[in-house]
C-alpha cells in the first residue's frame, strides 16, 4: 500500500517531465494502432473472401480476358452453384487521384454471388430495367455525394470515350471487411460498346467467379474446371477468392514490409522515451535511494518501486493514446479512402499497442531498477549529484 | 556578450547517456523521414531515366499506359511514316510499332506469382533506347521462341535465367540474352519479337509507336498533326512525360503514407528532446543563476540552450541520416499501380533529401528545445542561486 503511494508521488514528483512522457507514448501507440490498421487494411480483400467463391481467369495474366462461352461450361462443372463474371472498367472519375474500383458485371448472377452485398429489392428492380445504370457501394455515394438517379461520368481507359451512368442503386456490406466503394455496372453496356467499336474482341470476359458446394473441396473443383479449357487458346488459372485476393497483397508486400519496420522503430522509440525518463529520475535520486536503504528497504522493494513507477506512466500515456485512437483512425481513414476502401481498428491492435507500452515500461526501468539496486549505501550517499 | 558554444557542446557530452538515447530518438525518425522520400525519389528516377528526351511515344488516346493501349497496323504504319522522324544507319525511320502485355510468373524463392511487362519489341527497340545493352548470352533469332529478359526479371522469376525456360501463351520460350538498362524500368520487362509475340498471343492489334525525332523542336508540330489525323485517335507524348506520369499515383502513395507517419512519429521525438533539455535546465539552475550573475544577459542564456538541443538534433541527423544512406544497397522491387506490374526500384539519397531530412532534424530540436530554453533565460539570478 505504501509502495503505491510512493510510486504514486515519485511520478508525480516531475509534472512536466512526466505528462512529456506520457504523451509521447500516447503518440506512439498512435502511431503504432495507425499503422497496424493500414497492414490491416491491406488485408481486407483477403479478410473478405470466402473459401467457397472461386475466381478463374486467364492463365497469362488478369490483362487477358476468356471467352463468354466458358460461362456453361463452368456452371456444368460438377460442385459448382452459381456463376457469374465480370470486367476491370478501370475508368477515371473526375481525374486520377478519385480512384475507386468499376467492374462491368452480370448483375443477375453478381448479386447472388456476392451475398454480402445488399441492394434493396426495388432498387435493383429499377438497376436491373436500365443499361446505363449503377450500383455503387454507399460508402462511395457518400463520398462524392451521389444521390438515387445521379449521372455519373467516368472517363475510360481501356474502353475510351465519355461513360455516363445513373445511379439506380445503392448497396451496403454485412461483413465489417468487405469494399463498400466499388461501381458495378452492365456487362451488356460494356460489351455493346466493344461490339461497335472493336468487334473482333467482343463477348470477352475479364474474370468468372463461382460458388461450390460446402462439401466439395475447391482444390478438387478449381483443377476440374481449369482441365476443362487445358490446349485451349485461352487457358484458364482457378483459385480461391482468398489465394486470388493474396495474389495482390504478395505483389505489394515490399510497402507492406515498409510499414511493418517502421512500426517496430516506433516501439523503438517509445522505449527510448521511457529509458531516458527512468534513468533520469533515478540518477537524480540516487542518494535518496540509499537513505531509504538505510531505512531498511530490501533492493527488491526499491526495483519495484522503479518498475511501478515506469509501469504507471505507460498505462496512463497507453490509456490517453487508446481514448485518441478511435477518432484519429477514423480521420486517418477519410484522408485516405480512396486508396483503402475499408479501414477498420480491430480491438486487437489496440490491445497490442497497449501490450507493447507496458513491456516496454518493463524493459525501459530494467537497467535503472538493476543499478540502484546494486549500488552499495556508502555508495549511493557518496555520490555528489 | 555570448556564451562560447564549447558550453553547450560539452555539457552534451558531460550526460552522454541522456544524449545519445535522445539523438537515438531523433535519428530514428530522420531515418524514417529520409527513407520514405529516398523510396518515392528511387521510383520517379527509375521511371524518368527510363525515357530518352528526344523519343516521342504514341498510343492510343485516355490510355494511361501501354497495356491499356490498342493501335491498328495501317495506323501504326501512319504514324510511322511521319516527317519529323530521325533516320537510322541504315536509312530506315527510327520508328517502332511494339505490343505489350502482362504476363503472370512465379518468384523465385516465394513461388508466389507475380506480373512482368512483356513487350514484343520492334527490330529499332535497342537503338531507339540506348541505354538497353546486352550483358549476357545473345539477341533472340528471328522466327523463334526465344526471349531476353532485364536484370531483375532474371534475377526475381523463376525460369527466367539464361538458358532457362518459361510458359506462356502456349508455348515454351528460352531465354537467350539478358540485359541491363541501367536501372530503368526496362530492367524489370521481358522483350520478345514483336512478331513471335503477336502471333502466340493471337494479337492482331500494336500497344504503341516509339520513334526518334529528328530535331526535339519538331514535337509540338509532329503532336499537333497526329492528333488531329482522322486517322488516328491518338495521345502524342514524350517519353520522358509519359514514364514520369506513371510513377505519379505510386510516388504520390509512398510519400502521403510515410509524411503522415513520419509526423506523427517526429512529436515523439521532439518531446523526448523537450524531456531532456528540461532536464538539462533544472539540473543546471545554479550554474544559470551563476552566468546570470556574471553578467550575461538573459538571452545569451536562451542562445547557448537553444544551441545544446540544435547541436542535439544535428547529432541525430548524422545517425539517421548514416544509417538511411546504408538502404541505398538495398533494391525492392513492388507492384506499381499504375502499370499494374513489378518494378524494381531502389532507396536513392540525393543532397536535397539530406538537405530536407537535416532541416525537419533542426525543426524538431529548436520545437523541442526552444520552452526549456525559456525557462532557463527566465529564471531569477537570486531564486536560482539559492537553489540546493
Amino acid at each position: 500500500m505504501t509502495s503505491l503511494r510512493l510510486i504514486v508521488r515519485n511520478a508525480g514528483r516531475h509534472k512536466l517531465r512526466t505528462a512529456l512522457t506520457m504523451l509521447g507514448l500516447a503518440i506512439a501507440v498512435l502511431a503504432f494502432a495507425i499503422l497496424r490498421t493500414v497492414v490491416g487494411a491491406w488485408y481486407a480483400g483477403v479478410e473478405a473472401s470466402q473459401q467457397n467463391r472461386l475466381v478463374t481467369r486467364n492463365a497469362v495474366s488478369l490483362a487477358f480476358s476468356l471467352p463468354l462461352a466458358y460461362r456453361d461450361r463452368i456452371a456444368q462443372a460438377p460442385g459448382v452453384t452459381g456463376v457469374s463474371y465480370g470486367n476491370w472498367f478501370g475508368g477515371v472519375y473526375l481525374d486520377e487521384k478519385h480512384f475507386f474500383a468499376q467492374f462491368a458485371v452480370d448483375a443477375p448472377t453478381w448479386f447472388r454471388i456476392f451475398s454480402e452485398y445488399h441492394v434493396p429489392p426495388d432498387q435493383m428492380e429499377a438497376f436491373s430495367r436500365e443499361r446505363n445504370a449503377a450500383v455503387v457501394g454507399e460508402k462511395l455515394a457518400a463520398r462524392y455525394g451521389w444521390r438515387l438517379g445521379d449521372t455519373v461520368r467516368l472517363r475510360g481507359t481501356f474502353y475510351p470515350g465519355d461513360w455516363d451512368f445513373v445511379i439506380r442503386g445503392l448497396y451496403t456490406t454485412t461483413l465489417k471487411s468487405a469494399d463498400n466503394t466499388q461501381f458495378f455496372f452492365h456487362w451488356e453496356a460494356l460489351d455493346q460498346f466493344v461490339r461497335r467499336t472493336l468487334p473482333d474482341t467482343a463477348g470477352q470476359v475479364g474474370f468468372y467467379t463461382f460458388t461450390i458446394d460446402r462439401s466439395r473441396e475447391p482444390a478438387d473443383v478449381s483443377r476440374a474446371v481449369d482441365a476443362l479449357f487445358a490446349n485451349s487458346l485461352a487457358e484458364t488459372l482457378t483459385e480461391t477468392e482468398r489465394e486470388f485476393q493474396m495474389g495482390f497483397v504478395s505483389m505489394t508486400e515490399a510497402i507492406l514490409m515498409a510499414i511493418q519496420v517502421i512500426s517496430i522503430l516506433i516501439v523503438g522509440l517509445i522505449l527510448i522515451v521511457l529509458a531516458n525518463t527512468m534513468a533520469m529520475a533515478a540518477r537524480e535520486r540516487v542518494t535518496e535511494y540509499a537513505v531509504l536503504k538505510t531505512l531498511g528497504f530490501s533492493p527488491g522493494r526499491i526495483a519495484r518501486l522503479i518498475m511501478g513507477e515506469s509501469l504507471l506512466i505507460a498505462a496512463a500515456g497507453g490509456a490517453v493514446g487508446v481514448i485518441a485512437v478511435f477518432p484519429i483512425v477514423r480521420a486517418f481513414g477519410a484522408a485516405v479512402g480512396s486508396f483503402f476502401p475499408v479501414f477498420e481498428l480491430s480491438l486487437l491492435t489496440v490491445a497490442v499497442a497497449v501490450g507493447l507500452a507496458l513491456s516496454s515500461a518493463i524493459a525501459a526501468a530494467a537497467v535503472p531498477a538493476w543499478t540502484v539496486a546494486r549500488t552499495t549505501i556508502a555508495d549511493g550517499l557518496r555520490r555528489v549529484g | 556578450m555570448a556564451i562560447p558554444i564549447q558550453y553547450s557542446l560539452r555539457n552534451l557530452w558531460t550526460r552522454r547517456l541522456t544524449t545519445a538515447m535522445t539523438a537515438a530518438g531523433l535519428a530514428l525518425v530522420v531515418f524514417v523521414f529520409a527513407a520514405v522520400l529516398m523510396l518515392a525519389h528511387g521510383l520517379e528516377r527509375t521511371l524518368v531515366t527510363t525515357g530518352e528526351p528526344d523519343n516521342v511515344l504514341v498510343v492510343r488516346r485516355s490510355a494511361t499506359s501501354e497495356v491499356q493501349s490498342f493501335l491498328a497496323r495501317e495506323q501504326t504504319r501512319t504514324i510511322a511514316t511521319s516527317q519529323e522522324i530521325s533516320t537510322g544507319v541504315d536509312g530506315a525511320p527510327l520508328a517502332g510499332a511494339e505490343t505489350v502485355a502482362i504476363i503472370n510468373l512465379p518468384k523465385r524463392g516465394t513461388g508466389r506469382p507475380s506480373n512482368v511487362q512483356i513487350r514484343g519489341a520492334s527490330p529499332h527497340a535497342m537503338t531507339l533506347r540506348p541505354q538497353v545493352k546486352l550483358v549476357e548470352g545473345r539477341m533472340w533469332r528471328p522466327g523463334s521462341s526465344e526471349v531476353v529478359v532485364g536484370r531483375a526479371v532474371a534475377s526475381r522469376f523463376q525460369g527466367a535465367g539464361l538458358g532457362e525456360t518459361m510458359r506462356f501463351a502456349l508455348r515454351e520460350w528460352t531465354v537467350v540474352g539478358i540485359f541491363d538498362a541501367g536501372g530503368s524500368a526496362f530492367d524489370s520487362e521481358i522483350w520478345v519479337d514483336a512478331d513471335q509475340m503477336m502471333q502466340a498471343f493471337r494479337r492482331t492489334v500494336f500497344s504503341s509507336v516509339l520513334l526518334r525525332l529528328r530535331d526535339p523542336a519538331e514535337f509540338d508540330a509532329l503532336k499537333a498533326r497526329l492528333e488531329a489525323d482522322p486517322r488516328l485517335t491518338v495521345d502524342v507524348r514524350r517519353e520522358t512525360a509519359y514514364y514520369g506520369a506513371q510513377s505519379e499515383v505510386m510516388a504520390n502513395f509512398i510519400r502521403v503514407l510515410g509524411l503522415m507517419v513520419t509526423v506523427i512519429f517526429s512529436l515523439g521525438a521532439v518531446i523526448g528532446a523537450m524531456i531532456t533539455m528540461y532536464a538539462a535546465v533544472a539540473n543546471r539552475t545554479t550554474e544559470i543563476g551563476t552566468m546570470r550573475a556574471l553578467g550575461f544577459p538573459r538571452r545569451a542564456i536562451w542562445t547557448a540552450f537553444v544551441v545544446e538541443a540544435l547541436a542535439l538534433s544535428a547529432a541525430g541527423w548524422l545517425l539517421g541520416i548514416l544509417a538511411a544512406s546504408g538502404l541505398q544497397v538495398v533494391s525492392i522491387s513492388a507492384m506499381n499501380f499504375a502499370t499494374f506490374t513489378e518494378i524494381a526500384f531502389r532507396f536513392i539519397l540525393s543532397p536535397a533529401i539530406a538537405l530536407q531530412s537535416l532541416i525537419f532534424a533542426l525543426v524538431m530540436g529548436l520545437f523541442g528545445g526552444v520552452l526549456p530554453a525559456v525557462r532557463a533565460s527566465r529564471l531569477g539570478i537570486v531564486q536560482a542561486l539559492r537553489m540546493p
